[in-house]
């Protein structure tokens, strides 16, 4: 993996009203093929990409959420959740959908995809990338 | 150096069409090589020939289009982003049945993979937008 770049997605506008956080999540499972390291990043408003039990029935645009739980299997499994965003929203990590992955180096554990960090953890994560794609 | 730019917006409904035109400008009279310039979300509306602008303003689309030809920049519309608005050009117009292409000169429709390919292939990858 020497060779690959680390990407990290940043997810900040909510999931409708603009089309910003459907057309990331495209070229995150567009990219995920590229085996590059990968990481997402959920602040501001984009907390509310992860939210359970989304219906967009009313809104007559399709629900995309769905998608996120097949991240795991594009070996996308660093998603990274702003603490601050999810206080000043009212939300906890129970709001969330649950995403996993499961760990071939460990007989396919199941394991969490989603770590809740804060500001101060998530500025240090995107220090380490190569790349940051903002959305 | 090696620099690849995403453009996430519209031409005038939002300036980072413009800002992104200055910086590339900048960046070449700097000696620095554009791997790629790629057109995403409304940004492919960069990559129309139809459209008219009043005589006294900037003609975006065009200036694009010179910039490239002046300085053989890779301009990339995405395919997704594109089919969505309406951006056409030959194969797609064959593809989806369309009765005409608009694609402004210099520019092409590719996919996503040419975003990631501009990340992995350049130094510095700059996203202009909201």
């Amino acid at each position: 993996m020497s060779d690959a770049k680390k990407f990290m997605y940043i997810n900040r506008k909510a999931p409708y009203g603009t089309i910003y956080a459907w057309e990331s999540l495209e070229v995150v499972l567009i990219g995920a093929a590229f085996d590059q390291e990968v990481s997402l990043a959920f602040v501001d408003d984009g907390v509310y990409q992860l939210m359970k039990g989304q219906d967009t029935t009313d809104v007559g645009i399709k629900n995309f959420s769905p998608t996120y739980a097949a991240l795991g299997d594009y070996d996308v499994n660093k998603i990274y959740v702003e603490k601050e965003s999810l206080e000043a929203r009212g939300l906890t990590l129970e709001d969330l959908q649950h995403l996993v992955w499961e760990d071939e180096d460990e007989d396919w554990a199941e394991k969490d995809s989603i770590r809740v960090v804060t500001s101060a953890e998530l500025a240090e994560i995107f220090e380490q990338q190569d790349i940051t794609l903002s959305f | 150096m090696k620099i690849s730019i995403q453009v996430s917006e519209g031409p005038y409904n939002h300036e980072a069409s413009v800002t992104a035109i200055n910086y590339v400008k900048a960046a070449v009279e700097a000696g620095h090589d554009i791997f790629r310039v790629f057109f995403y979300h409304d940004g492919v509306n960069n990559g129309t020939k139809y459209a008219t602008p009043p005589q006294d303003d900037m003609n975006i689309q065009k200036t694009w289009s010179e910039l490239a030809a002046a300085h053989d920049i890779d301009l990339v519309v995405c395919v997704a982003a594109a089919q969505r608005r309406g951006i056409v050009d030959q194969g797609e117009m064959e593809r989806n049945k369309k009765d005409g292409m608009n694609i402004m000169d210099g520019f092409r429709i590719s996919g996503l993979g040419q975003l990631i390919e501009a990340g992995i292939e350049s130094d510095r990858l700059v996203v202009f937008g909201d």
